[in-house]
């Protein structure tokens, strides 16, 4: 299966990437254009079933490694086969 | 060896550091890869400043994983001297052995400057009285954004964890934080590189009172043994 995690700064956490963005998508005239966040996404392959258990594993992975709970938010998705 | 300095992939400010404290000091110090144990009579460990793996994910997210960092734990909880510089003190974040994270600087530029900072009144080792006032110290990062939930920075202040302070901040720090310890006291971390700053064709030796300050168990001890042998 392949899984897909999408880490994001917090909403509460500054993202000077995502304003330089902003002002940038602005500058282009789309002055409807808000709230503009960037984060990361990391795809993986894994073995195994959606189980509540890979799902689990899924989670320890995330939480520390693949982003850091003191600034970021992540959530994944899992694609069979 | 008395201080171990952390080396990892990309460590680069490893010999500034051991250079700063065996040459400068006068403290036997050697370098330590990550995938090593940490040397036992260890005294006091420096986690250098550079770009360990890479800063890939985060700055310091991926060395906080490393063999090394368990015997780092064990020795912090024992009560072992760590101070983190710049990347160091990225990796103590990550690692949870100081609060916080450090974020993008808000001008989103690498700031490579001499920058002024205010030393704060800490505890009986860092404070204006042995560090001075105000000291100039080189910087070079672009993720030196502290970042620390509210609860959590009225906690830091009011316990005096802050130990130096941005006059103009240059990356948008929160309370203009530069350095801070842990609650307990032997945990030590800041963006500011004092080993850049210990040889008199630096821009200033006020990396000098710093690393001092950090090392006073270590220098008073072999002030006692010189004295009585």
């Amino acid at each position: 299966m392949k899984v897909s995690v999408f880490v994001s700064p917090k909403t509460t956490v500054l993202d000077p990437q995502g304003a330089a963005v902003e002002q940038a998508i602005k500058s282009l005239g789309h002055l409807s254009v808000g709230g503009v966040r960037v984060g990361k996404t990391v795809t993986f392959e894994m073995e195994g079933e959606d189980t509540p258990e890979t799902r689990a594993q899924i989670d320890r992975l995330c939480d520390g490694l693949l982003s850091n709970p003191v600034i970021e938010d992540y959530r994944f998705e899992i694609e069979a086969g | 060896m008395k201080v171990a300095i952390l080396q990892f992939p990309g460590s680069n400010c490893d010999w500034d550091a051991e250079h700063a404290v065996q040459d400068i000091l006068g403290i036997p110090a050697a370098r330590v890869w990550h995938k090593s144990p940490l040397p036992s009579g260890t005294e006091a460990v420096i986690v250098p400043g550079g770009f360990s793996f890479g800063d890939y994910l985060r700055c310091g997210a991926i060395a906080r994983f490393s063999p090394i960092m368990d015997d780092l734990k064990s020795f912090a909880d024992q009560g072992g001297q760590v101070l983190g510089i710049c990347n160091g003190f990225q990796i103590l974040c990550e690692s949870g052995l100081l609060p916080g994270a450090l974020i993008r600087n808000d001008c989103i530029e690498f700031r490579c400057i001499n920058q002024r900072v205010k030393v704060e009144s800490s505890n009986d080792r860092f404070n204006p009285e042995k560090c001075g006032e105000q000291l100039s110290l080189p910087i070079a990062h672009g993720e030196g954004n502290y970042r620390l939930k509210e609860d959590a920075l009225e906690k830091l202040e009011s316990n005096g964890q802050v130990l130096l302070r941005y006059i103009g901040n240059p990356n948008g720090s929160i309370n203009d934080i530069a350095g801070i310890r842990n609650e307990v006291g032997n945990v030590y971390g800041m963006m500011p590189h004092p080993e850049r700053a210990v040889e008199p064709y630096h821009p200033s030796r006020d990396g000098l009172p710093i690393l001092k300050a950090f090392l006073e168990p270590i220098l008073t001890r072999s002030s006692v043994e010189i004295s009585a042998s």
